[in-house]
């Protein structure tokens, strides 16, 4: 049996207190409590920001390496290692700026990751900078005319790529964003949770604001109709929506065809050619 | 003794490497040691290319720029390589043509395709008939080279080849009487003849590698390419990635979860990954990492050769954290040298540079024997039940600090960009944490500068007045030289490594070099970076460069001129 307990750290946490941030791990560690996952089996996986902190403040494998490339990491501890369940935290800065090559790519592979994007709609642990996602009009240290670029339709791109698994939460929904979390990481395939995050020192908006603005999806939305969820991720922002916006078992896992042909459950099971295999293949060359 | 080099030019396209192939295995096949080298322009098709072909009755495994052989497939690269051709050397002619006083062996296989087979795609065949005729080697073996080539297709098509072989086969030998000097004969031997590309692929194979990803880049690309059409046998698991910082943060987190793991790109792609090439230093997990060179800033000479990145590979990442870097000379010693990278990267949880480029990358040499059982596999994976707790970077004497991977067993395996305590967490405690934990990391250098290999020595006698030094993929080149200038009486040694970061601590120059002697240093750049290398590590003042860097492959034929020239 797992208990909450079993995830607690001793590393001091360094988000600002009040922080949706806290909200998040807190939810985190109750969604795998309740699927029963252990430390031990779990891989959190991030890049820089203050999202990509997470993984310090609970018990669990972690790989916490550059700004931006998580998700390559990610992937391929996903194929070495299917029995681990790998997450990967970061932020939209982190995912969708430095990153947003590997997460087009990432959403072609579908390979067995879950990706939790802390959206605060700025890049907060360099101070305040504008994001992809940030709302035009808004007056950032580098944008004093305000942001006049669209924000990225994160949502968007994940659907028309046929994501397994698209949703959107809410940092301060704790009850959505915990069955989210859970549906996501039992989700065979790339699972994907942009999760709102306000951030309470550079946000002009506050916490009411999103209170206010952020709805859930009707609940006779079919998350089996792309085309319904590709024209929900469409609509103008606000309202933001909230939901299982899509999701999928149709597509192959990455890595899955490859262990199958090996008749391995993972890389580090050892099947190496022996010496006299790797001299079968030489004789070609004779 | 037999030594000739044959040299086929043409347009890229047009069907040079399949002559060039068929020729090179028909040779192999009948004993003789090949060693082939190609040079061509970065297009698909087009421009004016060449593919040499030397064949020896003793192992010649270094490149030749001049031609006893020359076949051009058109007139264009007749004008081109007119010039490679020996005095003595003769010209297999299409088209009748005596105005630039080459010895013509006239085989006008176009034509012949046309009119007899009522298509051009047979020109090639007729041609590489000639071309064997005229060094006189005996048919059998030719078609047998003919039927390898083009296995897999129909029926008639290896037919109508055969014959088309014979074809220019039975032409060419009229012409040839009384000119062709040659007579190709049968050897018991039997060499591998295989190009570096393949032979990283199988090193790493035999290493225990599970994991490649890489995006494409001449002239690192065949090596992906080999393990993924080989993924069968070589059980490798393959992926193009989108870019090169994709691929080695792939590599770098398939070897984080227990997987040996690799990646290979050329300096534009390796500048990308520099920044992980640094993560790898900070988070301590091995990574393989082949920078095959070519020319150039920038896109540079995409399809030419050189050793122009080496300060870069030895300097590559911000911070500092130990490294090694490794210069296999050729197919045999890179097939051992993925194996050492391997068990280095593993051993001290680094990242390895191995360094080719495209001479080594496409040339493919005569190797006698391959000993795979002597590059032994060692792994450094700790046994959880060593432990009653565990920390991922404890503080040790060597600086390592052993290695589990997650889903191993019950303890936590972390891994940390930030600076970092023993287990793993960001710090930000300056002299208690990060000092130790650089230092930790650090001494690794110290029993790396002990196993680091010493350079090998080539006729390095008591009388030598003049030590060449070189590096990588030069070595049969520069060990041809020393053998032709010792026959001219020059008293000449050479030295050359081919594991060159860190280097081998020495307390004077004379560890390596006899007192008197001078040093003079070859490699292909422009500004000596070897040679500087050396004199800052190596306690050498007085050392001067021999540099060649216009993207051909260094020859001894070059490294004799120069010698004599600079009297
Ligand atoms: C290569 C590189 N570029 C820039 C940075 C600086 N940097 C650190 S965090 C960050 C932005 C993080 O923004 P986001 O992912 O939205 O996370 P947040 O801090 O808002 O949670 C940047 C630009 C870096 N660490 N590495």
């Amino acid at each position: 049996m797992v208990e909450i307990s079993d995830f607690y750290s001793e590393t001091p946490v360094q988000w600002c207190p009040g922080c949706p941030n806290h909200a998040i791990l807190t939810t985190l560690k109750e969604a795998l409590v309740e699927l029963g996952k252990h430390p031990h089996e779990i891989c959190l996986v991030s890049g820089i920001g203050q999202a990509a902190k997470l993984p310090h403040y609970m018990p669990c494998n972690f790989f916490n390496g550059l700004h931006g490339r998580a998700l390559p990491v990610a992937t391929a501890i996903a194929v070495a290692q299917p029995n681990l369940t790998v997450i990967v935290t970061t932020g939209e800065g982190d995912c969708y700026g430095e990153g947003g090559n590997h997460f087009i790519h990432t959403l072609r592979r579908n390979p067995n990751i879950t990706l939790f994007v802390h959206n605060n709609s700025i890049y907060a642990l360099t101070k305040g900078q504008a994001s992809p996602t940030t709302p035009p009009g808004e007056r950032r240290s580098l944008n004093p005319d305000g942001v006049t670029q669209p924000p990225l339709n994160s949502l968007g791109i994940a659907i028309l790529h046929r994501a397994a698994f698209v949703a959107r939460a809410f940092a301060l929904d704790r009850a959505q964003l915990k069955s989210i979390m859970m549906e996501a990481i039992q989700c065979r395939g790339f699972s994907y949770v942009d999760i709102i995050q306000p951030c309470i020192t550079w946000d002009p908006r506050p916490l009411d604001w999103f209170r206010k603005n952020v709805k859930p999806l009707d609940s006779s939305h079919d998350p089996a109709d792309l085309k319904k969820a590709l024209e929900l991720a469409l609509l103008p922002a606000p309202p933001i929506f909230t939901g299982v916006f899509f999701k999928t078992t149709d597509r192959p896992v990455f890595g899955d065809d490859f262990l199958m042909e090996m008749g391995v459950s993972s890389l580090v099971e050892p099947v190496f050619p022996s010496d006299k295999d790797v001299l079968k293949i030489l004789e070609q060359f004779r | 003794m037999m030594d000739v080099n044959v040299v086929i030019a043409g347009a890229a396209g047009e069907g040079i490497q399949t002559v060039g192939s068929i020729f090179s295995v028909a040779a192999a096949k009948c004993g003789l040691a090949v060693f082939s080298w190609q040079e061509y322009e970065s297009r698909i098709r087009g421009g004016l290319n060449s593919y040499s072909i030397r064949i020896s009755t003793s192992l010649k495994n270094a490149p030749r720029r001049d031609a006893d052989v020359l076949l051009p497939l058109r007139k264009e690269a007749r004008k081109k390589y007119r010039s490679w051709l020996n005095p003595n050397g003769l010209l297999i002619a299409d088209e009748q043509d005596n105005t630039d006083g080459a010895t013509e062996i006239f085989v006008p296989f176009n034509k012949i395709a046309r009119e007899k087979w009522q298509s051009p795609i047979y020109a090639n065949t007729i041609a590489v008939g000639a071309l064997w005729s005229v060094i006189g080697g005996d048919f059998e073996a030719l078609q047998v080279a003919v039927e390898d080539e083009f296995q897999g297709k129909a029926e008639t098509v290896i037919k109508n080849n055969v014959e088309a072989a014979r074809d220019g086969y039975l032409f060419a030998e009229k012409s040839c009487q009384g000119i062709c000097p040659w007579k190709l004969e049968k050897r018991p031997d039997r060499f591998y003849l295989i190009a570096g590309s393949p032979a990283i692929a199988l090193g790493s194979v035999k290493a225990g590698c599970r994991f490649m990803a890489a995006y494409p880049m001449t002239p690192a690309t065949g090596i992906i390419t080999f393990l993924t059409q080989h993924r069968k046998e070589c059980k490798v698991f393959t992926e193009q990635a989108e870019d090169e910082i994709a691929a080695i943060n792939m590599a770098i987190g398939a070897q984080f979860a227990g997987v040996r793991a690799m990646t290979a790109t050329s300096g534009g792609g390796f500048s990308l990954m520099v920044e992980a090439l640094s993560l790898a230093g900070m988070v301590e997990v091995p990574v393989v990492v082949v920078l095959a060179q070519r020319p150039g800033p920038a896109t540079g000479l995409p399809t030419r050769t050189a050793q122009g990145d080496l300060l870069f590979a030895i300097h590559s990442g911000h911070g500092e954290f130990p490294k090694v870097v490794l210069a296999p000379s050729d197919p045999y010693d890179a097939f051992h040298k993925m194996v050492r990278a391997f068990n280095l990267a593993d051993k001290y949880q680094i990242p390895i540079i191995v360094m080719t480029d495209q001479f080594l990358a496409d040339s493919q040499f005569s190797i006698p024997d391959f000993d795979v059982e002597l590059a032994k596999v060692e792994t450094f994976i700790a046994s959880p039940s060593d432990f009653s707790t565990y920390k991922r970077y404890s503080i040790t004497a060597s600086g390592i600090s052993p290695r589990l991977y997650p889903g191993q067993s019950k303890y936590l395996v972390t891994a940390d960009s930030d600076e970092h305590d023993e287990d793993g967490h960001i710090t930000e405690d300056l002299d208690g944490v990060a000092v130790p934990m650089m230092e930790k990391r650090l001494r690794k250098l110290q029993s790396l500068r002990r196993e680091i290999r010493p350079p090998e020595r080539f006729f390095m006698e008591d009388d030598v007045e003049e030590v060449f030094v070189g590096w990588g993929s030069t070595r049969q080149a520069i060990f041809e030289a020393v053998e032709i200038l010792r026959e001219e009486g020059k008293r000449i040694g050479a030295l050359h490594f081919t594991e060159l970061w860190p280097l081998p601590e020495l307390s004077s120059k004379e560890e390596f070099f006899p007192p008197k002697a001078s040093i003079t240093i070859i490699e292909q750049n422009a500004t000596g970076q070897f040679a500087s290398l050396l004199r800052r590590e190596l306690v050498i003042r007085d050392a001067k460069s021999m540099l060649f860097y216009s993207g051909l492959p260094v020859t001894a034929q070059d490294i004799r001129r120069r010698f004599y020239g600079r009297d």
